[in-house]
């Protein structure tokens, strides 16, 4: 963000959201939202991950406990989209809580060994209670209506509307990246001892964190219920973590365009070979292998290092300049 | 005594010897997990697919090779553990500078690759491998098949004896002391990265044990390992990373458990050993034997 001008990032910023507007015309909207599904699910967590140091290996839970209360409430009760939608991240926020509250305090590894194994409990439920249709789903979920008129029948409607919801959630991430919450976050994951020392009630930040990155994932898979018109156990099953951890590492952690690119090669890597799943399955695992050992900082990452050490040679001459002016200057003192 | 409270004798001790057999896996990997994680502090993902493998190199040894069931015993653990070596070798070491979570993703990396490559090859259904100990024992209150005893016995002989060579042999105190201060270890003039390299083979070629163990009673299947994986990371922080008598003794009490739940309470057999992680952990947030990190 400080690489470039105020004025540049403005008109990147517009040009984007150009992008963004015209993009059913040159792609299939369904794919396109399909992308914007995991593009948030991934960006929440390297919210988690890249500014609060929390991995989390669950956050399938919350994808898809979301899609089913979504799904519920829309097959079964009628309810509007927006109203299940927001059903979806409140169950999503509640199961995050629940989590939360016992994984916060442990740290590390500990703490994504526990949101792995809390991720298979709640896969379980999905597999045993009646209303999730266990191996079936729930299958048929109906387009619904939003705000009472506007009908999401129409793929290009749909994708707009979900555009505009996963639009908002990247503004609000970045509004709390770069928030006083933000900072102190940063400073809790850099040194929980330090940041506890001056005061701040460290495990409340983090389980705020925590529920917050939860209620974007559940927006993520409330919306990707409403477009597939399909919940399943495939939505709950950690391999959909652990496809969010590789958007992470490819697009770059503690980025906030990078959960972007990252869905974006990923989900048309993954449609490009739907024939073959264990091809899939291979080139992930490969793609994993390659990024962590030779490109760790994921391809967005990479771009900012790049670009910080372009910043920097161009400001060393001018460093050099300045240091000379002052020595020259500290010389004819000495002299005279 | 054909009744205890109200369940026939015979399927209580039945489901029990399932459940310590289950256990006896349980413990074998979360041991191997905690092996490579207490003194590495690696999260080895791929352990569950290094099982896979060891059950696949046995399958292989006797499909290819004609080598029987106690052949593979020994060598399927070496050929998973020289693989293991490999892996560190060349990749791993680099990570150990880095953020530990980078070897855990690489380790997840590996797992899904190499599942991904033996569905490739094999298809998703098993491939069977015959028991070698068939028969069994009648013991008055119920019938025990020979195989499972020998698995039981045989897991626990192997826990025990890592656990010794872990706590109480030089090798093994070298091993701990090269993983709790390295330079100053090297200093000593013992080589460390060859120490590190077998603590990690160790840790594999007991997944690879397993795997070989549960050839005869599970179907060779690349999806075994990530089926077991889940579980026994749950047993893991039950039982607290890094401790290794923890680990073994979590993993044939959880096993136990999930075998009596099965008999008293089918459907929850699945999801109890994640009801006892919930509850150790409101209780002891370091599982039960782990230390505070």
């Amino acid at each position: 963000m400080h690489f470039f001008s105020q004025r540049t990032n403005t008109v990147l910023l517009v040009l984007a959201l150009v992008a963004l507007l015209l993009a059913p015309l040159v792609a299939y909207p369904v794919f396109l939202i399909k992308l914007m599904c995991y593009a948030l699910l991934a960006a929440s967590v390297n919210l988690l991950m890249g500014y609060a140091g929390l991995l989390s290996f669950g956050h399938a839970m919350f994808f898809g406990t979301a899609g089913y209360a979504a799904a519920h409430a829309i097959k079964v009760w009628g309810w509007d989209g927006s109203a299940a939608i927001l059903l979806a991240m409140l169950c999503a926020m509640a199961v995050a809580v629940i989590t939360g509250l016992l994984a916060i305090r442990r740290h590390g590894i500990y703490f994504s060994m526990i949101t792995l194994a809390f991720s298979q409990v709640i896969y379980f439920f999905a597999l045993r209670l009646p209303f999730t249709g266990g191996e079936d789903g729930i299958q048929n979920v109906p387009r619904p209506e939003v705000f009472g008129f506007i009908s999401l029948a129409d793929n290009t409607t749909l994708y707009y509307f979900a555009a505009t919801l996963v639009a908002a959630a990247f503004w609000l991430i970045y509004r709390i990246v770069y928030s006083p919450f933000g900072q102190v976050l940063r400073a809790i994951r850099d040194s929980e001892a330090r940041a506890q020392s001056l005061g701040y009630q460290v495990l409340r930040y983090k389980l705020v964190i925590f529920v917050l990155s939860a209620a974007l994932a559940g927006l993520a898979g409330a919306l990707k219920v409403i477009t597939f018109q399909l919940a399943t156990l495939n939505d709950v099953n950690w391999t959909t973590s652990g496809e969010a951890l590789l958007i992470c590492i490819v697009g770059g952690l503690q980025t906030l365009l990078g959960p972007v690119i990252g869905a974006a090669i990923i989900v048309s890597m993954q449609n490009y070979l739907v024939a073959m799943a264990e091809w899939v399955l291979i080139i992930q695992g490969l793609v994993f292998v390659v990024v962590v050992m030779l490109f760790r900082k994921g391809i967005i990452g990479q771009l900012y290092a790049w670009l910080e050490t372009r910043q920097a040679r161009q400001a060393a001459p001018q460093e050099a300049q300045s240091q000379a002016e002052r020595q020259s200057r500290s010389q004819t003192g000495q002299g005279a | 005594m054909d009744t205890l409270f109200g369940i026939p004798t015979a399927a209580l001790i039945g489901q029990l010897v399932v459940g310590l057999i289950n256990g006896s896996f349980y413990a074998l990997m979360s041991l191997g997990l905690s092996i490579i994680f207490g003194l590495l502090h690696v999260v080895n993902f791929a352990h569950g697919a290094q099982y896979m493998l060891g059950a696949f190199v046995a399958w292989g040894l006797l499909h290819y090779l004609g080598l029987s069931y106690w052949w593979a015993l020994i060598l399927a653990p070496l050929v998973v553990a020289a693989f293991g070596i490999l892996l560190e070798r060349t990749m791993l070491r680099h990570l150990y500078a880095v953020d530990h979570v980078y070897a855990l993703l690489l380790t997840f990396g590996i797992s899904i690759l190499m599942e991904g490559a033996f569905r490739l090859w094999f298809g998703v259904s098993g491939q069977p491998y015959p028991n070698p100990l068939q028969g069994g024992i009648d013991v008055g209150l119920s019938f025990l098949p020979m195989y499972r005893v020998w698995v039981i016995l045989a897991g626990l002989a192997v826990c025990l004896v890592t656990w010794y060579f872990i706590e109480k042999t030089k090798l093994g105190a070298y091993l701990r002391a090269a993983n709790e201060n390295t330079p100053l270890v090297r200093t000593f003039g013992i080589n460390v990265p060859r120490m590190l390299t077998l603590t990690y083979a160790l840790g594999v070629g007991l997944a690879g044990f397993s795997g070989v163990m549960a050839a005869p009673i599970y179907q060779v299947s690349p999806l075994m390992g990530s089926n077991l994986m889940i579980i026994v990371f749950a047993v893991v922080v039950i039982g607290g990373m890094g401790s290794i008598m923890g680990s073994i003794i979590t993993g044939f009490a959880l096993g136990a458990i999930e075998g009596l739940t099965r008999v008293i309470y089918p459907e929850g057999a699945g999801v109890v050993i994640f009801i006892v992680m919930i509850i150790v952990l409101a209780v002891r947030p370091n599982g039960l034997f782990g230390r505070a990190h």
